[in-house]
C-alpha cells in the first residue's frame, strides 16, 4: 500500500478535490504548477536558504535524558518549537510564498485559528513585502488577543469571520469566498495538510524537511536513521505529516498520532475526529469529520485551539483507516498536566498542542532499546494564559 | 420528457427563484412553492440547507443556517415535499452541498428525489469530473438531471466538457463572486455572456448570482434563456414575508 497521495490527488479513499467551479481554475492552476515549481533548483535554492538563516534551521533533534530515564526507552525530541515564529508552521508558509511570488500573485489571504499560522503567513508577507489578509473567527479574535496584536505589528490585516460559529471552520470558509471573489490575483495559503488537492501533498511536503532532518540527525545520534516510533499530535494534521513523511512507507517505523479528546470522547466536547468523524466532504476534501447524522459540520472542542478542528487531513484519514497508524485521544487535563512535566523534567515549556502528543507515553508501552522520536511542534509562550489560569500559577 | 426541457421548449425567458428550505419559517417550503407557482414562476430552487455553505454569500448562508436552527433536515424537507406533485407542476430542482447528500446515503438521496417528484440537482461542491466518473448513471437511472456551473474564468474547453455532460441547463455564475446582490451588471459580464452565447452550447444557459431587480433580470436575459435570483429573493422573504410573494415577482418580470 502506498502512503503517499496518487496521480488524482488521493490517498486511497480519501482526498481530491470537491470545489465549486468557481474555485476551479485556482485549485487548477497550483495544481498544474507545484510540483514543477518546487522542483526547480532556484526555488529550492531560496526555500533551504530561508530554511537555514530565517527561521533557523535545521532544528535541534534532542535526546530527552530525564524522560528517557523515567520511561525507560530512548526519547528524542524534534525541536520544532525553535523555529522562528515559534512553530512548525512557518516551514509551511515559507514555501508557499516562494510559490505564490513565482505565480505571479500579489495578495496574500490566510485562515487562523490560534493565531499560529495566521503569524507564520503575517511573518512571510513583511518578509516578502506582500499584501497579507488573515480571515480570523470573532470569537478566537477575542481569544487570542496576543496573536491579533502579532498579525497586526507584522503588517497583515485581520478580518473578523462572523459567520456560522465564528471560529476556524468559518474563518476558512470565509478565505475561501475571498478566494472565490479574487481569482487571479491571490493566493490563499492554507495553513495545514487539509482542503483540496493539491493542498495536503503540498503542504506536507513543504513540512517533510521535518523527518527529512531527523533522518540523518537520527544517524548520526544513534547509527541508524529511522526510529521505531514516531509520534506527533494531529489537528488538521500538518506537523504530524512533516515528521511521519520520509517514514510512511517504512514499515520498521511505528507511526502514532495523538488527537484532543477535549472533554472526553463521549462528553460532546471533542475533537477527536478519528474516533468521533465519519467520511464526508470538508474544505474541499474528501476525510473524516465530525458532523450531525444529517451531515452538518458540527463544532470541536479543545483546550488547545489548534487542535479542534473537525476533520483531519485526508492523509491521516488513510493512515487511521488502513491502520499503517495508531490513533489515540488525550483529554486536556492529561495534555496541560504534560506541559507541567515536560517543562520540569527538560526545561521546554510547549504548546498545549504539543504537549498531547508526549502523554501517548502513559498510553503506549516502548522498549528499552527503542528509539522514540517526538515532534516538539510549538512553544508554548502563546499558551501562558491557560496554563496561568489552568494552574494557578 | 423532464419538466427542465418542457419547460424551455416553451421559448420564453426563464425566471427562476432560489430559497433555503425551512427559512424563514420551518413549514414555508410547500405556501412558498404555491406562492411562486401562482405568480408565473417558471422553475424554482429549493435549497437543502448546510452548515457551511462555502460557494454562498451572507445572505444565503445565514438564512441556511437560521432554516437548521429551525430543525430543518434532508429527511424533514422530503417530507414536506411528499405530496407537492399534486399541485405544483412546475420544475423543482434540489440544490445542495455534497456533504448532507453523502450522509443521507447518495442512492437514497437519488431515490427520495425521484419518489416526490424532484427534476434537477444542482451541487455546488461535486465538480463535473467526479460527477461523469461515479454518479451519472445513478442520477439518470432515476430521472434527475445534474447542472453544472461556469464562471468567467472557466476555461472554453472545461465549458464544452460541461456541455457534454450537462443536461437541463449550465448555471451561468454571472461574475467572481460568491451569491449575493449586486445592482447592476458591467461590461466584464455583458462580454461574458455573449462570449458564451457564440459557442453555440447545446445546453441553454440561466445566468445566477447577482440577479436581484428588474434591470439585472433583463440584462441577463438579453444574452440567456433564463435567470435566478437567490439572495434579493430570500431578503425580501424575511422582510416582506410569505403572503407578498407576488409582488416580488411583478417587481421583477412585468
Amino acid at each position: 500500500m502506498n502512503f503517499n497521495v496518487d496521480e488524482k490527488g488521493y490517498y486511497g479513499d480519501f482526498g481530491g478535490a470537491f470545489i465549486p467551479e468557481m474555485l476551479y481554475p485556482n485549485v487548477e492552476e497550483l495544481r498544474q504548477n507545484y510540483l514543477s515549481i518546487t522542483a526547480e533548483p532556484d526555488f529550492k535554492k531560496e526555500f533551504d536558504e530561508l530554511l537555514k538563516v530565517y527561521v533557523g534551521r535545521p532544528t535541534p533533534l534532542y535526546f530527552a535524558k530525564r524522560l528517557s530515564e523515567k520511561y525507560k526507552t530512548k526519547i528524542y525530541l524534534k525541536r520544532e518549537d525553535l523555529c522562528h515564529t515559534g512553530a512548525h508552521k512557518v516551514n509551511n508558509t515559507i514555501g508557499q510564498i516562494l510559490l505564490a511570488q513565482r505565480l505571479g500573485k500579489k495578495r496574500i489571504i490566510a485562515e487562523t485559528g490560534a493565531g499560529q499560522h495566521g503569524v507564520a503567513t503575517a511573518t512571510v508577507c513583511a518578509l516578502m513585502g506582500i499584501e497579507c489578509i488573515v480571515y480570523m473567527g470573532e470569537l478566537d479574535i477575542q481569544r487570542q488577543a496576543p496573536n491579533v496584536a502579532r498579525m497586526k505589528m507584522l503588517g497583515a490585516e485581520v478580518r473578523p469571520a462572523q459567520s456560522g460559529s465564528k471560529t476556524l471552520k468559518d474563518a476558512t470558509n470565509e478565505a475561501i469566498r475571498d478566494w472565490i471573489n479574487n481569482p487571479v490575483d491571490t493566493h490563499y495559503i492554507i495553513g495545514s495538510v487539509v482542503g483540496p488537492h493539491p493542498y495536503p501533498d503540498m503542504v506536507a511536503r513543504f513540512q517533510a524537511v521535518i523527518s527529512e532532518e531527523t533522518k540523518w540527525q537520527l544517524a548520526e545520534a544513534e547509527g541508524r536513521d529511522y526510529p521505531d516510533h514516531v509520534i506527533a499530535c494531529v489537528g488538521g494534521g500538518s506537523n504530524a505529516a512533516g515528521l511521519y513523511y520520509h517514514y510512511l512507507n517504512d514499515k520498521r517505523v511505528n507511526i502514532i498520532a495523538v488527537e484532543a479528546a477535549g472533554k472526553g470522547i463521549d462528553s460532546g466536547e471533542s475533537a477527536a475526529t478519528s474516533a468521533l468523524g465519519k467520511e464526508g466532504i470538508i474544505h474541499g476534501s474528501k476525510t473524516l469529520l465530525m458532523q450531525t447524522p444529517d451531515g452538518q459540520i458540527t463544532e470541536p472542542y479543545s483546550i488547545s485551539a489548534g487542535l479542534d478542528y473537525p476533520g483531519v487531513g485526508p492523509m491521516h484519514a488513510h493512515l487511521f483507516r488502513s491502520q499503517r497508524a495508531k490513533f489515540i485521544s488525550i483529554p486536556d487535563q492529561e495534555a496541560m498536566d504534560w506541559g507541567l512535566t515536560l517543562s520540569q523534567m527538560e526545561g521546554i515549556i510547549p504548546a498545549i498542542e504539543t504537549a498531547h502528543a508526549f502523554a501517548a507515553l502513559d498510553v503506549c508501552k516502548f522498549g528499552p532499546e527503542e528509539i522514540v522520536v517526538f515532534n516538539c511542534s510549538g512553544r508554548g509562550d502563546k499558551d501562558l494564559d491557560t496554563y496561568i489560569d489552568y494552574f494557578k500559577l | 420528457m423532464n419538466r427542465i426541457d418542457q419547460k424551455f421548449k416553451e421559448g420564453k425567458k426563464l425566471l427562476s427563484l432560489y430559497f433555503s428550505a425551512g427559512h424563514p419559517n420551518l413549514e414555508d417550503t410547500v405556501p412558498i412553492l404555491k406562492q411562486l407557482q401562482a405568480s408565473g414562476v417558471d422553475m424554482v430552487e429549493i435549497g437543502l440547507p448546510f452548515s457551511d455553505p462555502l460557494a454562498d454569500g451572507p445572505t444565503i448562508q445565514e438564512s441556511s443556517t437560521q432554516a437548521l436552527r429551525n430543525g430543518m433536515t434532508t429527511e424533514k424537507l422530503f417530507s414536506q415535499l411528499e405530496e407537492i406533485r399534486q399541485e405544483i407542476q412546475i420544475p423543482l430542482i434540489l440544490m445542495g452541498y455534497f456533504n448532507p447528500m453523502m450522509q443521507f446515503g447518495i442512492e437514497k438521496f437519488c431515490q427520495r428525489c425521484e419518489e416526490v417528484g424532484i427534476d434537477g440537482l444542482i451541487i455546488p461542491d461535486l465538480p463535473v469530473d467526479i460527477y461523469h466518473e461515479q454518479y451519472q448513471t445513478l442520477f439518470n437511472q432515476h430521472g434527475l438531471y445534474n447542472m453544472f456551473l461556469i464562471t468567467p474564468q472557466t476555461s472554453e474547453e472545461r465549458i464544452h466538457f460541461i456541455d457534454k455532460v450537462s443536461n437541463g441547463f449550465i448555471y451561468m455564475v454571472s461574475s467572481a463572486s460568491v451569491t449575493g446582490a449586486k445592482n447592476t451588471f458591467g461590461s466584464a459580464q455583458t462580454d461574458y455572456f455573449q462570449r458564451i452565447k457564440k459557442m453555440k452550447l447545446n445546453t441553454p444557459t440561466v445566468v445566477g448570482f447577482g440577479i436581484s431587480n428588474a434591470e439585472t433580470y433583463e440584462a441577463a436575459t438579453a444574452h440567456a434563456r433564463g435567470a435566478i435570483i437567490g439572495s434579493a429573493f430570500i431578503k425580501f422573504l424575511e422582510h416582506q414575508g410569505v403572503e407578498r410573494i407576488p409582488e416580488f415577482i411583478k417587481s421583477i418580470r412585468k
